[in-house]
Protein backbone atom coordinates (compact mmCIF):
# COMPACT_ATOMS: atom_id res chain seq x y z
CA UNK A 1 0.00 0.00 0.00
CA UNK A 2 2.38 2.42 0.99
CA UNK A 3 4.90 1.44 -1.81
CA UNK A 4 1.87 1.69 -4.05
CA UNK A 5 1.20 5.74 -2.85
CA UNK A 6 4.74 6.05 -3.31
CA UNK A 7 5.23 4.90 -7.07
CA UNK A 8 2.07 7.59 -7.36
CA UNK A 9 3.63 9.80 -6.00
CA UNK A 10 6.71 9.96 -8.08
CA UNK A 11 4.94 9.34 -11.44
CA UNK A 12 2.57 12.50 -10.55
CA UNK A 13 5.63 14.76 -8.90
CA UNK A 14 7.69 13.55 -11.36
CA UNK A 15 5.83 15.00 -14.37
CA UNK A 16 5.27 18.58 -12.51
CA UNK A 17 8.69 18.78 -11.81
CA UNK A 18 9.96 18.00 -15.34
CA UNK A 19 7.05 20.74 -16.57
CA UNK A 20 8.24 23.28 -13.71
CA UNK A 21 12.08 22.14 -15.41
CA UNK A 22 10.92 22.74 -18.65
CA UNK A 23 9.46 26.22 -18.02
CA UNK A 24 12.64 27.57 -16.14
CA UNK A 25 12.08 27.22 -12.38
CA UNK A 26 14.88 25.80 -11.60
CA UNK A 27 17.43 27.28 -13.52
CA UNK A 28 16.22 31.47 -12.88
CA UNK A 29 19.63 32.28 -13.53
CA UNK A 30 19.26 30.97 -17.57
CA UNK A 31 19.47 33.42 -19.86
CA UNK A 32 16.15 33.54 -20.52
CA UNK A 33 13.80 36.40 -22.66
CA UNK A 34 12.46 37.03 -19.63
CA UNK A 35 15.50 37.89 -18.54
CA UNK A 36 17.02 39.41 -21.56
CA UNK A 37 14.40 42.21 -21.28
CA UNK A 38 14.40 42.60 -17.16
CA UNK A 39 18.15 43.51 -18.03
CA UNK A 40 17.01 46.28 -20.74
CA UNK A 41 14.43 48.07 -18.28
CA UNK A 42 17.24 47.66 -15.63
CA UNK A 43 19.94 49.19 -17.90
CA UNK A 44 17.47 51.80 -19.67
CA UNK A 45 14.77 52.37 -16.91
CA UNK A 46 11.28 51.64 -17.01
CA UNK A 47 9.66 53.39 -19.66
CA UNK A 48 6.15 51.77 -19.71
CA UNK A 49 4.53 51.42 -23.14
CA UNK A 50 7.17 51.54 -25.11
CA UNK A 51 9.63 48.97 -26.78
CA UNK A 52 12.48 47.77 -24.78
CA UNK A 53 14.52 48.48 -27.80
CA UNK A 54 14.80 50.78 -30.68
CA UNK A 55 12.38 52.98 -28.08
CA UNK A 56 12.41 55.79 -29.98
CA UNK A 57 10.68 55.87 -33.63
CA UNK A 58 8.27 57.12 -36.15
CA UNK A 59 5.83 54.85 -38.21
CA UNK A 60 5.77 54.95 -42.11
CA UNK A 61 3.71 53.61 -44.90
CA UNK A 62 4.06 52.61 -48.16
CA UNK A 63 4.42 50.25 -50.85
CA UNK A 64 6.87 48.05 -52.39
CA UNK A 65 6.47 47.20 -56.28
CA UNK A 66 8.14 43.78 -56.82
CA UNK A 67 10.22 44.06 -60.39
CA UNK A 68 9.90 40.15 -60.86
CA UNK A 69 13.43 39.28 -60.50
CA UNK A 70 12.70 37.71 -57.13
CA UNK A 71 10.61 34.58 -58.37
CA UNK A 72 13.36 32.91 -59.64
CA UNK A 73 14.78 32.75 -55.96
CA UNK A 74 11.49 32.56 -54.05
CA UNK A 75 8.58 31.47 -54.49
CA UNK A 76 7.13 34.61 -52.11
CA UNK A 77 4.35 36.07 -53.77
CA UNK A 78 5.75 39.54 -52.78
CA UNK A 79 7.97 38.88 -55.33
CA UNK A 80 5.70 38.47 -57.91
CA UNK A 81 5.24 41.29 -60.09
CA UNK A 82 3.28 44.03 -58.79
CA UNK A 83 2.61 46.30 -55.56
CA UNK A 84 2.06 45.41 -51.89
CA UNK A 85 1.21 47.83 -48.81
CA UNK A 86 4.09 48.25 -46.57
CA UNK A 87 3.40 49.58 -43.10
CA UNK A 88 6.84 49.97 -41.04
CA UNK A 89 8.86 51.89 -38.43
CA UNK A 90 12.00 54.24 -38.26
CA UNK A 91 13.74 53.95 -35.22
CA UNK A 92 16.86 55.09 -32.91
CA UNK A 93 18.49 51.28 -31.33
CA UNK A 94 18.18 51.70 -27.23
CA UNK A 95 16.30 51.51 -25.04
CA UNK A 96 15.42 55.25 -24.30
CA UNK A 97 12.83 56.48 -25.49
CA UNK A 98 13.79 60.47 -25.47
CA UNK A 99 17.53 59.98 -26.24
CA UNK A 100 18.43 62.81 -28.40
CA UNK A 101 19.23 62.09 -32.10
CA UNK A 102 23.17 61.29 -32.39
CA UNK A 103 25.26 60.38 -35.64
CA UNK A 104 26.34 57.03 -34.31
CA UNK A 105 23.14 55.93 -32.85
CA UNK A 106 22.30 52.81 -34.62
CA UNK A 107 19.42 53.89 -37.19
CA UNK A 108 16.48 50.62 -37.99
CA UNK A 109 14.21 50.37 -40.65
CA UNK A 110 11.26 47.76 -39.82
CA UNK A 111 9.16 46.89 -42.32
CA UNK A 112 5.52 44.80 -42.74
CA UNK A 113 4.52 43.80 -46.08
CA UNK A 114 1.09 43.31 -46.30
CA UNK A 115 0.62 40.51 -49.10
CA UNK A 116 -2.46 39.95 -50.96
CA UNK A 117 -2.92 36.12 -49.64
CA UNK A 118 -3.15 37.68 -46.08
CA UNK A 119 0.47 36.54 -44.99
CA UNK A 120 3.17 38.85 -44.70
CA UNK A 121 6.68 39.60 -44.21
CA UNK A 122 7.85 41.18 -41.20
CA UNK A 123 11.62 42.54 -40.90
CA UNK A 124 13.80 44.63 -39.06
CA UNK A 125 17.12 45.97 -40.45
CA UNK A 126 19.89 48.57 -38.83
CA UNK A 127 22.10 50.82 -40.96
CA UNK A 128 24.92 48.53 -39.87
CA UNK A 129 26.87 46.38 -42.22
CA UNK A 130 27.31 43.35 -39.37
CA UNK A 131 25.83 43.27 -36.52
CA UNK A 132 28.13 43.35 -33.39
CA UNK A 133 27.63 40.33 -31.64
CA UNK A 134 26.76 36.92 -32.94
CA UNK A 135 24.99 35.08 -29.94
CA UNK A 136 21.86 35.99 -27.38
CA UNK A 137 24.66 35.80 -24.47
CA UNK A 138 27.25 37.99 -26.33
CA UNK A 139 24.10 40.58 -26.79
CA UNK A 140 22.89 40.30 -23.28
CA UNK A 141 27.00 40.62 -22.05
CA UNK A 142 27.15 43.66 -23.92
CA UNK A 143 23.80 45.38 -22.50
CA UNK A 144 25.08 44.74 -19.07
CA UNK A 145 29.06 45.83 -19.86
CA UNK A 146 27.75 48.86 -22.08
CA UNK A 147 25.53 49.84 -18.93
CA UNK A 148 26.51 53.32 -17.76
CA UNK A 149 27.98 53.03 -14.19
CA UNK A 150 25.91 54.72 -11.77
CA UNK A 151 28.92 56.41 -10.25
CA UNK A 152 30.35 58.41 -13.30
CA UNK A 153 26.84 58.17 -15.90
CA UNK A 154 29.37 56.40 -18.53
CA UNK A 155 30.37 52.34 -18.91
CA UNK A 156 32.79 50.90 -17.10
CA UNK A 157 35.93 50.67 -19.00
CA UNK A 158 37.03 47.24 -17.01
CA UNK A 159 33.84 45.37 -18.19
CA UNK A 160 34.02 46.62 -21.44
CA UNK A 161 37.21 45.12 -21.77
CA UNK A 162 36.68 42.20 -20.42
CA UNK A 163 33.71 41.68 -22.29
CA UNK A 164 35.40 42.61 -25.75
CA UNK A 165 38.22 39.77 -24.48
CA UNK A 166 34.98 37.33 -24.04
CA UNK A 167 33.45 37.91 -27.38
CA UNK A 168 36.16 38.99 -29.92
CA UNK A 169 33.71 38.90 -32.14
CA UNK A 170 32.43 41.79 -31.06
CA UNK A 171 35.73 44.68 -31.74
CA UNK A 172 36.17 42.97 -35.36
CA UNK A 173 32.43 44.11 -36.51
CA UNK A 174 32.65 47.12 -34.62
CA UNK A 175 35.71 48.35 -36.77
CA UNK A 176 33.87 47.57 -39.60
CA UNK A 177 30.99 49.14 -38.54
CA UNK A 178 33.05 52.24 -37.77
CA UNK A 179 34.97 52.66 -41.12
CA UNK A 180 31.17 53.50 -42.73
CA UNK A 181 30.82 57.39 -43.16
CA UNK A 182 27.91 58.09 -40.91
CA UNK A 183 25.22 59.33 -43.51
CA UNK A 184 23.22 62.13 -43.06
CA UNK A 185 19.78 60.68 -41.97
CA UNK A 186 17.18 58.02 -42.16
CA UNK A 187 16.92 58.80 -45.89
CA UNK A 188 20.75 57.93 -47.04
CA UNK A 189 21.26 55.09 -44.88
CA UNK A 190 21.48 51.31 -45.91
CA UNK A 191 19.34 49.18 -43.66
CA UNK A 192 20.48 45.44 -43.50
CA UNK A 193 19.16 42.63 -42.46
CA UNK A 194 22.18 41.36 -40.76
CA UNK A 195 21.17 37.84 -40.14
CA UNK A 196 20.99 35.43 -42.97
CA UNK A 197 17.95 33.73 -44.25
CA UNK A 198 17.13 31.45 -47.26
CA UNK A 199 14.69 31.55 -49.80
CA UNK A 200 12.92 28.69 -51.28
CA UNK A 201 11.62 28.60 -54.69
CA UNK A 202 8.60 27.36 -56.72
CA UNK A 203 11.21 24.36 -57.85
CA UNK A 204 12.44 23.39 -53.89
CA UNK A 205 15.60 24.78 -54.37
CA UNK A 206 16.93 26.66 -50.74
CA UNK A 207 19.59 29.43 -51.19
CA UNK A 208 20.98 31.56 -48.04
CA UNK A 209 20.54 35.15 -48.23
CA UNK A 210 21.06 38.43 -46.71
CA UNK A 211 19.38 41.17 -48.15
CA UNK A 212 19.57 45.05 -47.72
CA UNK A 213 17.21 48.17 -48.51
CA UNK A 214 19.42 50.18 -50.78
CA UNK A 215 18.17 54.09 -50.87
CA UNK A 216 17.64 55.93 -53.98
CA UNK A 217 18.36 59.28 -51.96
CA UNK A 218 22.23 60.40 -52.54
CA UNK A 219 24.40 60.11 -49.77
CA UNK A 220 25.39 63.40 -47.64
CA UNK A 221 27.53 63.34 -44.92
CA UNK A 222 26.00 63.74 -41.46
CA UNK A 223 25.64 67.50 -40.56
CA UNK A 224 27.34 67.62 -37.08
CA UNK A 225 27.48 72.28 -37.04
CA UNK A 226 23.95 73.44 -38.44
CA UNK A 227 21.31 74.63 -36.30
CA UNK A 228 19.49 71.60 -36.57
CA UNK A 229 22.04 70.69 -33.95
CA UNK A 230 19.77 72.06 -31.01
CA UNK A 231 16.96 69.62 -32.38
CA UNK A 232 16.69 66.43 -30.08
CA UNK A 233 14.91 64.87 -33.12
CA UNK A 234 17.00 66.42 -35.70
CA UNK A 235 16.69 63.12 -37.38
CA UNK A 236 13.12 62.29 -37.35
CA UNK A 237 12.37 65.99 -37.75
CA UNK A 238 14.67 65.93 -41.67
CA UNK A 239 12.72 62.43 -42.23
CA UNK A 240 9.33 64.33 -41.79
CA UNK A 241 10.40 67.26 -43.59
CA UNK A 242 11.83 65.37 -46.54
CA UNK A 243 8.44 63.40 -46.53
CA UNK A 244 6.69 66.24 -46.26
CA UNK A 245 7.68 67.24 -50.08
CA UNK A 246 8.20 63.94 -51.52
CA UNK A 247 8.30 59.88 -51.16
CA UNK A 248 11.63 58.25 -50.33
CA UNK A 249 12.74 55.26 -52.24
CA UNK A 250 14.79 51.94 -51.54
CA UNK A 251 15.99 49.20 -53.39
CA UNK A 252 15.58 45.66 -52.25
CA UNK A 253 18.53 44.10 -52.54
CA UNK A 254 18.70 40.09 -52.39
CA UNK A 255 22.74 39.26 -51.56
CA UNK A 256 23.19 35.71 -52.53
CA UNK A 257 25.17 33.40 -50.07
CA UNK A 258 27.81 30.45 -51.84
CA UNK A 259 28.26 27.25 -50.12
CA UNK A 260 30.89 27.97 -46.84
CA UNK A 261 29.57 31.54 -46.67
CA UNK A 262 28.37 32.23 -42.65
CA UNK A 263 24.89 32.02 -42.21
CA UNK A 264 25.00 31.64 -38.70
CA UNK A 265 27.39 34.70 -37.47
CA UNK A 266 25.66 37.95 -38.06
CA UNK A 267 29.18 39.64 -37.26
CA UNK A 268 30.89 38.02 -40.41
CA UNK A 269 30.49 39.60 -43.94
CA UNK A 270 30.05 37.91 -46.67
CA UNK A 271 32.55 38.43 -49.70
CA UNK A 272 32.19 41.71 -51.92
CA UNK A 273 31.60 39.57 -55.21
CA UNK A 274 28.89 37.70 -53.85
CA UNK A 275 26.02 37.70 -56.31
CA UNK A 276 22.93 40.87 -55.77
CA UNK A 277 19.89 40.61 -57.21
CA UNK A 278 17.27 44.29 -57.12
CA UNK A 279 13.95 42.41 -56.45
CA UNK A 280 12.24 45.63 -56.46
CA UNK A 281 11.62 48.97 -54.77
CA UNK A 282 10.31 50.65 -51.40
CA UNK A 283 8.12 53.63 -51.53
CA UNK A 284 7.74 55.38 -48.33
CA UNK A 285 5.27 58.42 -48.60
CA UNK A 286 3.51 58.72 -45.21
CA UNK A 287 4.97 59.06 -41.66
CA UNK A 288 2.92 59.56 -38.29
CA UNK A 289 3.36 59.70 -34.68
CA UNK A 290 3.32 56.45 -32.78
CA UNK A 291 0.96 58.16 -30.68
CA UNK A 292 -1.86 57.49 -33.46
CA UNK A 293 -0.47 54.80 -35.42
CA UNK A 294 -1.24 51.32 -35.28
CA UNK A 295 1.78 50.39 -36.33
CA UNK A 296 2.84 50.92 -32.62
CA UNK A 297 1.31 47.77 -31.71
CA UNK A 298 2.69 45.64 -34.00
CA UNK A 299 5.91 43.07 -33.59
CA UNK A 300 8.15 43.51 -35.97
CA UNK A 301 9.72 39.85 -35.19
CA UNK A 302 12.02 38.84 -37.83
CA UNK A 303 10.41 35.40 -38.49
CA UNK A 304 7.16 36.36 -39.43
CA UNK A 305 8.12 35.28 -42.74
CA UNK A 306 6.06 34.13 -45.91
CA UNK A 307 6.00 30.62 -47.45
CA UNK A 308 9.22 30.69 -49.31
CA UNK A 309 10.93 32.45 -47.22
CA UNK A 310 13.22 30.78 -43.56
CA UNK A 311 15.44 31.50 -41.07
CA UNK A 312 18.80 30.36 -41.63
CA UNK A 313 20.51 28.69 -38.49
CA UNK A 314 21.49 32.09 -36.98
CA UNK A 315 20.38 31.42 -33.28
CA UNK A 316 19.96 35.26 -33.28
CA UNK A 317 16.59 34.98 -34.86
CA UNK A 318 15.10 32.79 -32.51
CA UNK A 319 16.81 34.92 -29.72
CA UNK A 320 15.45 37.99 -31.50
CA UNK A 321 11.97 36.50 -32.02
CA UNK A 322 11.43 35.54 -28.15
CA UNK A 323 12.73 38.63 -26.44
CA UNK A 324 10.64 40.65 -29.03
CA UNK A 325 7.49 38.70 -28.02
CA UNK A 326 8.67 39.20 -24.52
CA UNK A 327 8.92 42.96 -24.59
CA UNK A 328 5.75 43.46 -26.74
CA UNK A 329 3.45 41.41 -24.12
CA UNK A 330 4.96 44.10 -21.34
CA UNK A 331 4.06 47.15 -23.53
CA UNK A 332 0.74 46.11 -24.85
CA UNK A 333 -0.55 45.98 -21.11
CA UNK A 334 1.33 49.11 -19.79
CA UNK A 335 -0.55 52.98 -20.47
CA UNK A 336 0.88 54.52 -23.37
CA UNK A 337 3.18 58.15 -22.84
CA UNK A 338 3.42 60.35 -25.44
CA UNK A 339 6.16 59.65 -27.97
CA UNK A 340 8.97 61.72 -28.29
CA UNK A 341 7.77 62.68 -31.95
CA UNK A 342 4.75 63.76 -32.12
CA UNK A 343 1.88 63.75 -34.16
CA UNK A 344 2.21 68.21 -34.01
CA UNK A 345 5.65 67.49 -35.48
CA UNK A 346 4.57 64.58 -37.76
CA UNK A 347 1.43 66.52 -39.11
CA UNK A 348 3.27 70.02 -39.23
CA UNK B 1 -22.66 -4.77 -22.26
CA UNK B 2 -23.77 -5.45 -18.37
CA UNK B 3 -27.25 -6.45 -17.17
CA UNK B 4 -28.37 -3.30 -17.39
CA UNK B 5 -27.33 -3.19 -20.92
CA UNK B 6 -24.62 -0.30 -20.11
CA UNK B 7 -21.28 -0.46 -22.10
CA UNK B 8 -18.35 -1.84 -19.89
CA UNK B 9 -16.29 0.59 -21.67
CA UNK B 10 -15.93 3.64 -23.91
CA UNK B 11 -16.82 3.35 -27.47
CA UNK B 12 -13.59 2.96 -29.71
CA UNK B 13 -13.68 6.07 -31.20
CA UNK B 14 -13.98 7.64 -27.68
CA UNK B 15 -10.94 5.89 -26.83
CA UNK B 16 -9.05 6.75 -29.17
CA UNK B 17 -9.93 10.21 -29.09
CA UNK B 18 -8.99 10.35 -25.51
CA UNK B 19 -5.41 9.00 -26.13
CA UNK B 20 -4.83 10.95 -28.55
CA UNK B 21 -5.57 14.46 -27.32
CA UNK B 22 -4.15 13.58 -24.34
CA UNK B 23 -0.70 12.97 -25.93
CA UNK B 24 -1.45 16.17 -27.94
CA UNK B 25 -2.40 18.06 -24.61
CA UNK B 26 0.17 17.18 -22.60
CA UNK B 27 2.64 17.90 -25.65
CA UNK B 28 1.43 21.17 -25.80
CA UNK B 29 1.39 21.88 -21.84
CA UNK B 30 5.33 21.20 -22.60
CA UNK B 31 6.09 22.62 -25.79
CA UNK B 32 4.63 25.92 -24.12
CA UNK B 33 5.85 25.84 -20.76
CA UNK B 34 9.29 25.69 -22.79
CA UNK B 35 9.35 28.13 -25.45
CA UNK B 36 8.08 31.11 -23.64
CA UNK B 37 11.46 30.18 -21.07
CA UNK B 38 13.51 30.11 -24.41
CA UNK B 39 15.44 32.22 -26.64
CA UNK B 40 16.98 29.48 -28.72
CA UNK B 41 14.03 27.20 -29.23
CA UNK B 42 11.54 29.49 -29.09
CA UNK B 43 10.80 30.00 -32.73
CA UNK B 44 10.55 26.44 -33.64
CA UNK B 45 8.29 25.69 -30.29
CA UNK B 46 6.24 28.63 -31.54
CA UNK B 47 5.73 26.85 -35.43
CA UNK B 48 4.81 23.52 -33.61
CA UNK B 49 2.69 25.32 -31.14
CA UNK B 50 0.19 27.37 -32.98
CA UNK B 51 -1.04 24.56 -35.96
CA UNK B 52 -0.85 21.61 -32.77
CA UNK B 53 -3.80 24.16 -31.00
CA UNK B 54 -5.95 24.69 -33.66
CA UNK B 55 -5.65 20.78 -34.32
CA UNK B 56 -6.77 20.05 -30.36
CA UNK B 57 -9.60 22.59 -30.69
CA UNK B 58 -10.74 20.37 -34.46
CA UNK B 59 -10.31 17.19 -32.14
CA UNK B 60 -12.42 19.09 -29.24
CA UNK B 61 -15.08 20.37 -31.55
CA UNK B 62 -15.11 16.19 -32.48
CA UNK B 63 -15.28 15.09 -29.49
CA UNK B 64 -17.71 17.20 -27.53
CA UNK B 65 -20.59 15.89 -30.53
CA UNK B 66 -19.05 12.02 -29.92
CA UNK B 67 -19.59 12.49 -26.11
CA UNK B 68 -23.52 13.79 -26.62
CA UNK B 69 -24.15 10.97 -28.66
CA UNK B 70 -22.71 7.85 -27.39
CA UNK B 71 -23.28 5.78 -23.71
CA UNK B 72 -21.01 5.98 -21.58
CA UNK B 73 -19.84 2.61 -19.16
CA UNK B 74 -21.51 3.62 -15.24
CA UNK B 75 -18.70 4.43 -13.08
CA UNK B 76 -17.79 1.50 -10.91
CA UNK B 77 -19.42 0.78 -7.25
CA UNK B 78 -16.13 2.07 -5.63
CA UNK B 79 -16.49 5.44 -6.37
CA UNK B 80 -18.61 7.69 -3.79
CA UNK B 81 -21.55 10.31 -4.89
CA UNK B 82 -19.18 12.70 -4.04
CA UNK B 83 -16.27 11.44 -6.39
CA UNK B 84 -18.59 11.10 -8.87
CA UNK B 85 -19.64 14.81 -8.78
CA UNK B 86 -16.73 15.37 -8.71
CA UNK B 87 -15.49 13.67 -11.70
CA UNK B 88 -18.06 14.97 -13.61
CA UNK B 89 -16.94 18.37 -12.76
CA UNK B 90 -13.06 17.81 -13.60
CA UNK B 91 -14.59 16.26 -17.10
CA UNK B 92 -16.39 19.39 -17.70
CA UNK B 93 -13.44 21.27 -16.99
CA UNK B 94 -11.18 19.86 -19.23
CA UNK B 95 -13.67 20.31 -22.15
CA UNK B 96 -13.84 23.80 -21.39
CA UNK B 97 -9.94 24.17 -21.25
CA UNK B 98 -9.57 22.25 -24.55
CA UNK B 99 -11.65 25.10 -25.83
CA UNK B 100 -10.62 27.97 -24.06
CA UNK B 101 -6.66 27.16 -24.95
CA UNK B 102 -6.76 27.10 -28.29
CA UNK B 103 -9.60 29.94 -28.66
CA UNK B 104 -7.86 32.36 -26.42
CA UNK B 105 -4.18 31.47 -28.13
CA UNK B 106 -6.21 32.47 -31.66
CA UNK B 107 -7.73 35.85 -30.22
CA UNK B 108 -5.31 37.06 -28.46
CA UNK B 109 -2.78 36.29 -31.91
CA UNK B 110 -5.33 38.46 -33.50
CA UNK B 111 -5.67 40.83 -30.90
CA UNK B 112 -1.68 41.06 -31.49
CA UNK B 113 -1.94 41.44 -35.22
CA UNK B 114 -0.03 38.61 -35.34
CA UNK B 115 -1.06 36.74 -38.76
CA UNK B 116 -2.54 32.98 -37.59
CA UNK B 117 0.12 31.00 -39.79
CA UNK B 118 0.00 27.26 -39.69
CA UNK B 119 2.27 26.11 -42.16
CA UNK B 120 3.47 27.45 -45.66
CA UNK B 121 0.86 29.72 -46.81
CA UNK B 122 -1.57 28.44 -44.89
CA UNK B 123 -2.87 30.61 -42.19
CA UNK B 124 -6.19 31.69 -40.30
CA UNK B 125 -8.10 34.69 -40.36
CA UNK B 126 -8.18 36.91 -37.26
CA UNK B 127 -10.99 36.68 -34.80
CA UNK B 128 -10.76 39.46 -32.90
CA UNK B 129 -9.70 43.33 -33.74
CA UNK B 130 -6.09 44.37 -32.85
CA UNK B 131 -6.49 45.75 -29.98
CA UNK B 132 -3.60 46.58 -27.49
CA UNK B 133 -5.23 45.77 -23.70
CA UNK B 134 -7.30 42.80 -25.33
CA UNK B 135 -4.28 41.08 -26.33
CA UNK B 136 -2.49 42.11 -22.85
CA UNK B 137 -5.13 40.23 -21.20
CA UNK B 138 -5.68 37.62 -23.72
CA UNK B 139 -1.95 37.08 -23.10
CA UNK B 140 -2.25 36.82 -19.73
CA UNK B 141 -5.78 34.37 -19.84
CA UNK B 142 -3.22 32.12 -22.03
CA UNK B 143 -1.38 31.24 -19.48
CA UNK B 144 -3.16 31.15 -16.25
CA UNK B 145 -5.72 28.79 -18.37
CA UNK B 146 -2.26 26.03 -19.24
CA UNK B 147 -1.59 26.64 -15.92
CA UNK B 148 -5.32 25.62 -14.96
CA UNK B 149 -5.09 22.79 -17.27
CA UNK B 150 -1.41 20.98 -16.02
CA UNK B 151 -3.06 21.03 -12.71
CA UNK B 152 -6.30 19.50 -13.64
CA UNK B 153 -4.20 16.33 -15.17
CA UNK B 154 -2.27 16.19 -12.71
CA UNK B 155 -5.67 15.56 -10.26
CA UNK B 156 -7.07 13.41 -13.08
CA UNK B 157 -3.81 11.59 -13.15
CA UNK B 158 -3.96 10.93 -9.50
CA UNK B 159 -7.20 10.12 -9.23
CA UNK B 160 -7.07 7.50 -11.99
CA UNK B 161 -3.09 5.69 -10.39
CA UNK B 162 -5.23 5.62 -7.30
CA UNK B 163 -7.74 4.15 -8.57
CA UNK B 164 -5.75 1.78 -10.26
CA UNK B 165 -3.06 1.25 -7.88
CA UNK B 166 -4.45 1.31 -4.34
CA UNK B 167 -8.53 0.78 -4.81
CA UNK B 168 -7.80 -1.61 -7.89
CA UNK B 169 -11.17 -1.63 -9.34
CA UNK B 170 -10.20 -1.71 -12.95
CA UNK B 171 -11.61 1.79 -13.49
CA UNK B 172 -9.32 2.70 -15.78
CA UNK B 173 -10.21 -0.77 -17.85
CA UNK B 174 -13.41 1.91 -19.11
CA UNK B 175 -10.70 3.59 -21.13
CA UNK B 176 -8.29 0.98 -22.00
CA UNK B 177 -7.29 0.71 -25.81
CA UNK B 178 -5.25 -2.98 -24.98
CA UNK B 179 -7.13 -5.84 -23.92
CA UNK B 180 -8.57 -6.00 -20.54
CA UNK B 181 -9.48 -9.06 -18.75
CA UNK B 182 -12.63 -9.56 -17.75
CA UNK B 183 -14.20 -7.81 -15.03
CA UNK B 184 -14.40 -9.93 -11.75
CA UNK B 185 -18.30 -10.61 -10.61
Amino acid sequence: MAFRLAVIVVIVGGIAALFLYKGGWFSPHALSPDMMIDTFEHVNGEHPGFRRNHAKGVCISGYFESNGNGVALSKAVVFRPGRVPVLGRFALAGGQPYAADAAHTVRSMALLFQLPDGEEWRSGMNNIPVFVVNSAQGFYDQLVASAPDPATGKPDPAKMSAFMKAHPEFPKALHLILSQPATSGFADSTYNSLNAFRFINAQGTVVPVRWAMVPAQSFKPFDTSGPAQSDTNQLFDALIAELRTNSLQWHLIVTIGQPGDPTADATLPWPPDRQKVDVGTLTVDHVESEDTSPVRDINFDPLILPDGIAGSDDPLLSARSAAYSESFTRREGEPKTPSAVSPAETER
Amino acid sequence: MNMAGEPKQFAIFSRILHWLMAAMLLAMLFIGVSMVASLGDYHKLVAIHRPLGIMILILAAIRLVNRMFTTLPPFPPTMSSRERRFSSFSERLLYTLMFALPLVGWGMLSAGHYPIVMFGPVHLPPILPANPTLYALLRKTHTILAYLLFLTFLVHLSSVLFHALIVRDRLLDRMALWPTRKRPK
